[in-house]
């Protein structure tokens, strides 16, 4: 594995069609969105990431930090030798939102919870965007990013991931006891790369 | 030499880094660096000893990750020992001539406290307690808790170090390039509430660099009264050639380092990425500054975990409005529990000015020590104001300033012996500033003499607590002028003396004054005028109320406290505004079409309007009920969504509430179906479920809702404490669909005739079968078709 990197990301563009998906918004008026969006305050967009080898072993896959015998990754990760890991968090500001409204406004709630989620994914896909243009230079194509939890890829690789990241140093990421990650509004993924013919 | 009075007249060398040396000898990834302190002691005890030969003069046991989590009683203290030893030996093996000392290190549980997680406070302190006995039991001569990042979790450590032992301890933060921990909080809350509870060292180590450090560490440096530490990384990480490293080298380490302490920093040391020459180089260039002396900075703070309130930035306002005495709408939302009226109480209160919350839950049918802990941490968990904690039990007071999280505002000790015995201790285990009100065994005193007279004895007995005057504010009575009109002139004469001679900052309860006078607002307004001339520093007073908030700013604007008068221009236009919109709401629209709009405030003020000309029960039938049905219906044809639906619900609630406090509680309005709800044991997602039961209650039900992460057994023992018909359950991952079943097949067996109806994000129609319920609840308004069925039967 290569050392961990763990960098800033400047804030990506607010996707206000996935945030009206994410809360059934439909064709409501912004008003609420507006009103929740102008209070959010104090995102952070930071990611952690490796670079580990992947080899074949006993039917599974030795990803270095961890061993997993799932098929999914195995078929995501098909033709790939190595592997990009990351988490990646926008803190804990939208899980203060969200436990603030949670109380008094079920709406709010509703909305700092889509919101977060519109965030989070937004900056893995900004992360996704840097790698790719690295990685192209270098002559490698990106397979879709893949996390645990989907498929029959277990949530407990969490574990292995907050580990070998430093995630609790590095981004201030706990997991609890069963493997959800807070800052609520986190995500891992492991990214193949495979080496473009040429 | 004990390490107290060590750190009395000296600087102290901590040690530095260990993790990166214990890699150098081996150490594989991923194995934790406490596994080797049993496997590998000698290469633990080369590196303790390096240090000890570089200068350190207290070294830290590698415990950083050992909690009582991760092993047993018996695994905790073997553990805890053979690290302890391996320092032990260290020290015996060095030659260096310094005063040494062994240290125990302590981390984070690597859990997240609630609301934000799942550790329970107290299993905090439980589990830190654990590890603290153990270092005692193994001999230490001090505690250093470190690279803390949450407020909180600190608070927790530090409690169960002060209750297990007394050792010295330091404590220092992790702070994040905003400046602050990843709990939100900044330098100013760490130093008072650090302090207050009687940390004998404060400051700053891990995540940067000395230089990126060095902000913080003057704020330190200018807030703290007790030495200040620092113990920073060799500067940032990066990948060079495949490895990681530091950016910062042993002699521009102590370079840098020469500055924070020539500014007047008494420990220091090293964290990540450095070694024994760091310390070696630091040290060296240390023995030639000087030692400042510590002013004592005499400072009144307050805090939450994210805000900070300073008394010297005066006038601060105490909002007033969650106390029951003369508030039938709160006596009764604190006898039904009904947190949500109280928490809009707050946050109401925040958005009209206040910089305090007053929490007083003192009534009736209330067991105030339960509920004094749980309304203030509920109020923490919307609002991040710092709360004043305001009983007059003194094992309430305890159990909700224990749980605080930061430093509480203590309202309140007097001058009775007995009532300054059972709060003085409290203040000082615990941390907080004492509102301390001028009367005692023989009433108030009718003269200001008299008062000043109880004031003197106060702080003199506070300072046999050890509890500084900067700590207590006091509070000289306001009486009312209907009873004597001298009155106020006795309150402010003993006010002005306190402020002036004694230095102490001062509040007062200032509507008392107008008591049994018509248009008390008035008296009242131009009353906190004269308070603030006469050296008032905080009032507890109603924030709603125009006429006060309009002496706060009118004062501030004319003494000089309201730079460019935006405070007074701000006030007046939102003052405006206010009006208009409120004279807007009452032409235009209806109840009905304030609810259907999903307009909060105009729903209720429409209703409180309706309320003088007509019967609550009929504006309930009439317009909230209507509006109610046609919200549903348009959201089960999809010409509304999900948010409004929900603001529609709230709309209502807010219209109920005032139709409750209308009905002073005597008749709740149900449909007689009693519907237990929760999320399920493993689950912490709970908006879906709370999206349910305000629809539900929206509609006349009787809903207890038992939180997230329910135990089976006690959704099936509440379900039949309350003979309910209907339990409602939610799960969002599929990792917790076996609790739901398990709940479900508990349920059926104990209390069979109880219906069941589940929902959330992975269950389908199919799935509910199969685990055994009743119904599936595609959204809100399902839930509510289906328990609409029970009704009457």
């Amino acid at each position: 594995m290569t050392p961990v990197r763990t960098i800033s990301i400047e804030e990506p563009k607010f996707n206000i069609k996935e945030i009206k998906r994410y809360s059934h918004y439909g064709e409501a008026d912004d008003s609420l969105l507006d009103s929740c969006l102008e209070e959010l305050k104090g995102i952070t967009y930071r990611v952690s990431y490796a670079e580990f080898d992947i080899t074949e072993k006993d039917g599974g896959l030795d990803l270095e930090f961890a061993f997993t015998d799932s098929k999914n990754l195995q078929t995501n990760l098909k033709n790939c030798e190595k592997i990009i890991l990351f988490a990646a968090t926008v803190g804990f500001a939208p899980d203060r939102l969200i436990e603030k409204y949670n109380r008094i406004s079920p709406a709010k709630a509703l909305m700092f919870q889509a919101i977060g989620s519109e965030r989070a994914e937004s900056l893995c896909d900004a992360f996704n965007e840097m790698i790719r243009a690295e990685y192209d230079a270098k002559g490698y194509k990106l397979h879709p990013r893949f996390s645990p939890g989907y498929g029959d890829l277990p949530i407990t690789m969490q574990r292995d991931i907050m580990r070998v990241l430093d995630c609790r140093k590095n981004l201030g990421i706990i997991l609890n006891e069963n493997c959800l990650m807070m800052p609520s509004k986190s995500v891992t993924a492991i990214i193949g790369t495979e080496k473009k013919e040429s | 030499m004990t390490f107290r009075d060590f750190l009395k007249n000296n600087r102290v060398c901590l040690d530095g880094g260990t993790g990166t040396l214990l890699q150098k000898a081996g150490l594989p990834a991923g194995v934790s660096t406490e596994e080797w302190n049993k496997t590998h002691p000698e290469e633990l005890i080369k590196i303790h000893k390096a240090y000890y030969d570089a200068g350190s003069n207290i070294v830290m046991t590698n415990t950083f990750g050992v909690n009582a989590f991760k092993y047993s009683d018996s695994e905790l203290e073997e553990c805890v020992a053979v690290a302890v030893s391996n320092v032990k030996q260290a020290r015996e093996l060095s030659a260096a001539p310094q005063e040494k000392f062994v240290g125990y290190d302590i981390g984070s549980l690597g859990r997240l406290l609630a609301p934000l997680g799942d550790l329970d406070f107290e299993d905090a302190v439980k589990a830190y307690s654990s590890v603290v006995k153990a270092a005692v039991k193994a001999g230490v001569d001090a505690f250093m808790i470190e690279t803390m990042n949450d407020c909180y979790e600190t608070k927790a450590a530090l409690l169960a170090v002060k209750e297990n032992s007394d050792l010295p301890v330091m404590v220092s933060n992790a702070y994040s390039e905003d400046g602050r921990l990843l709990s939100g909080t900044c330098p100013e809350i760490m130093v008072a509430m650090l302090e207050g509870m009687g940390a004998d060292a404060i400051g700053v180590n891990c995540s940067l660099g000395p230089k990126q450090l060095k902000p913080i560490v003057e704020k330190y440096l200018e807030l703290a009264s007790v030495p200040v530490l620092c113990k920073p990384n060799a500067g940032l990480p990066r990948v060079e050639d495949g490895k990681t490293v530091f950016d910062v080298g042993p002699e521009e380490f102590a370079e840098e380092m020469k500055d924070l302490l020539n500014k007047g920093v008494c420990i220091f040391g090293g964290c990540c990425g450095t070694t024994p020459e760091y310390i070696k180089e630091t040290v060296a260039i240390s023995t030639n500054i000087p030692l400042k002396p510590i002013e004592i900075k005499h400072k009144t703070v307050i805090t939450s975990s994210t805000k900070f309130v300073d008394f010297d930035d005066y006038p601060i306002l105490i909002g007033e409005r969650i106390n029951p005495t003369g508030k039938k709408r709160l006596k009764q939302a604190l006898a039904e529990k009904d947190i949500n009226y109280i928490l809009g109480e707050a946050v109401n209160q925040q958005e009209k000015g206040a910089h305090v919350l007053d929490v007083n839950v003192g009534a009736l049918e209330v067991d105030e020590t339960e509920m004094l802990t749980y309304v203030s941490g509920e109020i923490q968990a919307v609002c991040d104001l710092p709360l004043q904690l305001d009983t007059s039990d003194p094992v309430a007071m305890e159990k909700a300033l224990r749980r605080y999280n930061g430093k509480a505002l203590i309202n309140s000790v007097n001058g009775k012996e007995e009532n300054m015995d059972a709060i003085f201790p409290l203040a000082k285990k615990y941390g907080g500033v004492i509102i301390a009100l001028t009367l005692d065994e023989n009433g108030i005193p009718d003269t200001a003499e008299g008062r000043i007279a109880i004031a003197k004895r106060i702080l003199a007995r506070a300072a046999e607590y050890g509890i500084e005057k900067n700590d207590i504010i006091f509070d000289t009575l306001t009486m009312t002028v209907s009873a004597d009109t001298n009155a106020a002139n006795v309150t402010l004469g003993a006010l002005k003396y306190i402020r002036e001679q004694l230095g102490c900052h001062t509040s007062l309860g200032v509507s008392n004054v107008s008591f049994g006078l018509p248009e008390r607002s008035r008296a009242n307004g131009a009353f906190f005028t004269i308070a603030l001339e006469n050296g008032l520093s905080a009032a507890i007073m109603n924030p709603f109320s125009e006429e006060m908030m309009n002496s706060y700013y009118t004062w501030k604007l004319l003494r000089n406290k309201d730079a460019n008068c935006l405070g007074y221009i701000g006030f007046t236009e939102s003052a405006t505004s206010t009006k208009t919109a409120t004279i807007q709401t009452q032409s235009e629209l209806t109840l009905k079409e304030a609810v259907e709009k999903g307009l909060k405030e105009q729903a209720a003020g429409k209703t409180k309007e309706l309320l003088k000309s007509a019967e609550p029960l009929s504006i309930v039938q009439e317009e909230i009920i209507p509006a109610l049905n046609s919200v549903g219906v348009n959201f089960e044809n999809k010409k509304i969504f999900l948010p409004q639906l929900l603001m529609s619900a709230e709309a209502a609630s807010s219209a109920f509430d005032e139709i409750k406090a209308a009905m002073d509680g005597s008749d709740k309005q149900g449909n007689g179906v009693k519907i237990v709800i929760a999320t399920v044991k493993g689950d912490i997602h709970d908006i879906g479920k709370n999206i349910v039961k305000l629809l539900l209650e929206n509609y006349g039900f009787d809903v207890t809702d038992l939180g997230r992460d329910v135990e089976p057994e006690s959704v099936v023992n509440k379900a039949i404490e309350l003979n309910a018909q209907i339990v409602g359950l939610s799960a969002l991952m599929t990792t917790t669909v076996p609790a739901m079943e398990e709940t479900i097949k508990l349920l059926k067996e104990k209390y069979p005739e109880c219906a069941t109806i589940v929902g959330g994000a992975v269950l389908t129609e199919e799935l509910a079968e199969r685990i055994g319920a009743t119904a599936y609840g595609k959204d809100a308004m399902e839930t509510v078709r289906f328990a609409e069925k029970y009704i009457n039967n």
